[in-house]
């Protein structure tokens, strides 16, 4: 991993502590640095926490000042009952151009930029294709204002990336995020007790976890992914399927013609239905996820097993609420934990049996690691991606001298002869 | 459900660890480059009822034992020929023409295919983008097997998921054509349904199919009604649209025959050879004329309209 010093733009977001989370843990990471308006949402051990706007200046200071390697940004709004539209366009493009404008310049040390995007990107046509793949452009120009980020937001990313051509510059279009912890317009439309629906329209739905969103911004970090990659699970399911995976009822009850002159009605009936979403809950969205699949990521969740998840949660949370105690960041304690010479930071904090990414811990070493031979050829291939390429090269030789299995060597050969930039 | 044995088997290999194997290693030679994607398409998940394309099993089947089923034996009494042209596994473009108000064809056509082939295999069928803007069509279409016509969607069910797909090139063309227009082919489109079977290497099979236009003839276009409705189209038929919606599913009781006649392999015509348009032209043209003279042999020896 190339990645030592990383900055994460968007550190209060979900994913960006989730990915904060996961990247302290790792010992080969020399910083972690978030920067956001607000605090973080979750307990974190050693990231460094500056409240800072989108500020061009201030944010090209901490990154110079700090040696930032690594610009994750992941401010990306792209969810309109999150904040008001002029608010999302400040923060989408606004922001996105400072923080870029940050790392740019023939003095800047920053290695990769990886940007969460949203799959709302494409859009949600009737001559749309049944998956969205990283090539196509959106058949028709964007109807919201959301989407109109979205697009201006990605533009900047393409200009950023031509300017800087030894950048590695990631782009990840998330389909819709679903699990417990995230709030979206979709988690709360699907938490209804019964869901409404376009009269004689079945859309096709495709979502990711929560876990899968912190997973592949980690992949992205750990690789070397150059170039655009849609992120989403793998399956499309119908919506009277989800409704029907949930438990729950649908009432075709929204106007097939002239739902948008419906749209005060329903904001009177409180039902959370936007503008931006009224066109997917008529011709849906698939995405092509091949493409991040084949650089080794394993997705940890099916698009169904998404919806299980989330099923599983709305029946708990009833019984959970107020069970668990919510993490409050405070400046004082914060500092105090990472700072004071009385608090005891002796051992580095043991790596997790089981990585959010949902891939196993690579161990650069230059033997095998212990435990080796224990396992079985598939479990062996499996993590080889996760490997870099001189531990994999190191890993190589131990195989042709002891166990010698065909196929896991043919797998190192294909992983080693790969160009670098793919892995 | 498995929708077809290709996809089954391929579901397999993805779970075997060699799939982590660029297969252009496993070919022998270096990997440079980009791995297949074909290895990474999703695998199949037995518990869901619909498809990725939002094909319904269930649905499918009960459409089949309530409507198609009675159309195919009692209605049509569909008479099916050369079956053995229909590749046993792989993908293949069917190519067929198009007639009728809301035509038949299409579904005789996949239930033969269903039901008579010996591998049984299923068929998607290339539905034009309006229906996905209405209300019922958008729902049901897609649950007996349609899937827009995009490019992208062709490409991806024959390159990828290497099943069947069946394209009427004429389109809406060939259901608006008039009674006394019977059985003259329209114009083939483009050619982007050759250009799309090139790029998959798949074969295709041109169909003729005989019958259709006389089971719901048009006699006119009401231009003041399609005006007013907003529909696609609106044909005079003997049942439309004095019957209103009802009519779509009431046809004259025809003799079908559906003929497939011997494919035009695609993957032995050089490198690339969708960039050649006069190339794309040139068989696009061919196969429309091997469908319309097949249609006016099959309609000067048939006994009669109706048996």
């Amino acid at each position: 991993m190339t990645s030592k010093r990383i900055l994460i733009t968007g550190l209060s977001t979900y994913w960006g502590g989730r990915l904060a989370q996961a990247l302290e843990r790792d010992p080969a990471v020399e910083a972690v640095i978030g920067v956001d308006r607000r605090p973080p949402k979750i307990a974190l051990e050693r990231t460094e926490f500056v409240r800072v706007e989108d500020h061009h200046s201030l944010i090209r200071r901490i990154v110079q000042a700090a040696e930032i390697d690594t610009l994750v940004d992941t401010r990306l709004v792209a969810d309109s009952i999150v904040t008001s539209p002029r608010l999302a366009h400040e923060n989408n493009v606004m922001g996105t151009m400072n923080v870029l404008a940050a790392c740019s310049g023939p003095d800047s040390l920053v290695k990769k930029v990886v940007f969460k995007s949203s799959a709302r990107y494409y859009g949600c046509e009737q001559d749309d294709p049944g998956f969205f793949t990283e090539e196509m452009r959106r058949p028709r120009p964007p109807r919201t204002l959301i989407e109109r980020d979205v697009v201006e937001a990605e533009s900047a990313v393409r200009d950023f990336a031509e300017g800087n051509p030894d950048t590695v510059v990631t782009t990840l279009r998330f389909a819709n995020g679903l699990g417990p912890a995230v709030r979206t317009s979709y988690t709360r439309y699907l938490g209804l007790p019964v869901i409404p629906t376009v009269l004689g329209f079945d859309p096709r739905h495709q979502f990711l976890h929560e876990d899968d969103i912190a997973g592949v911004l980690e992949h992205a970090v750990r690789h070397d992914l150059d170039g655009i990659y849609n992120a989403a699970a793998d399956g499309v399911l119908v919506l009277s399927e989800v409704v029907d995976l949930l438990g729950k009822l649908a009432a075709p009850v929204l106007p097939p013609f002239a739902t948008g002159l419906a749209l005060p009605l329903l904001k009177r009936a409180r039902l959370p239905i936007s503008a931006d979403m009224l066109q997917h809950l008529r011709f849906g969205r698939g995405l092509d996820n091949r493409k991040l699949k084949a650089t080794g990521y394993r997705y940890r969740y099916t698009t169904r097993e998404t919806v299980i998840k989330l099923r599983e949660h709305q029946r708990l949370s009833p019984l959970t609420r107020g069970m668990r105690e919510s993490y409050r960041y405070e400046e004082e304690v914060e500092e105090f934990l990472r700072r004071s010479p009385s608090v005891r930071r002796g051992a580095p904090p043991e790596p997790r049996a089981n990585l959010a990414a949902g891939e196993a811990q690579a161990v650069p070493s230059p033997s095998a690691p212990a435990g080796y031979a224990d396992l079985d050829a598939g479990e062996v291939i499996a993590l080889l991606a996760s490997l870099e390429p001189e531990a994999l090269t190191a890993l190589r030789e131990h195989e042709a001298g002891h166990a010698a299995r065909k196929a896991v060597l043919a797998a190192m050969d294909a992983l080693l002869a790969r160009p670098r930039s793919a892995v | 459900m498995a929708s077809s044995t290709g996809r089954a088997s391929r579901r397999d290999v993805a779970e075997t660890p060699d799939a982590l194997v660029p297969t252009s290693a496993a070919g022998g030679d270096v990997a440079v480059g980009e791995p297949d994607l074909r290895d990474f398409l999703p695998g199949i998940e037995p518990e869901r009822q619909v498809d990725d394309w939002g094909r319904s099993e269930r649905f499918a089947a009960l459409f089949d034992r309530t409507l198609v089923d009675f159309y195919y034996h009692l209605w049509f009494r569909c008479t099916i020929e050369g079956l053995e042209n229909v590749p046993a596994d792989g993908p293949g473009l069917l190519v067929s023409n198009h007639s009728g108000a809301l035509p038949p064809d299409a579904m005789m056509i996949m239930k033969a295919i269903s039901d008579e082939h010996p591998r049984r295999r299923e068929v998607s069928v290339l539905i034009e983008h309006f229906f996905k803007g209405y209300p019922g069509f958008s729902m049901l279409l897609p649950k007996i097997g349609g899937v827009a016509a995009h490019p992208a969607n062709v490409h991806r069910l024959l390159y990828d998921e290497r099943r069947l797909v069946l394209v009427f090139p004429e389109g809406q063309k060939g259901t608006e054509k008039l009674f006394k227009d019977r059985y003259r082919l329209r114009r083939f489109g483009r050619g982007g349904f050759v250009e799309a079977a090139m790029r998959a290497g798949a074969p295709i099979v041109p169909i003729a199919v005989v019958g259709a236009e006389e089971s719901q003839p048009v006699f006119a276009q009401l231009g003041l009604l399609k005006k007013l409705t907003g529909l696609a189209y609106t044909p005079l038929t003997p049942t439309f649209p004095h019957f209103g919606l009802l009519a779509t599913l009431m046809y004259l009781p025809a003799k079908l025959t559906i003929r497939f006649l011997p494919p035009v392999r695609t993957d032995e015509m050089g490198e690339a050879p969708w960039e050649d348009k006069s190339l794309v032209q040139t068989v696009s043209h061919d196969i429309r004329a091997t469908i319309q003279e097949e249609l006016f042999d099959m309609v000067a020896k048939r006994r009669s309209v109706w048996f």
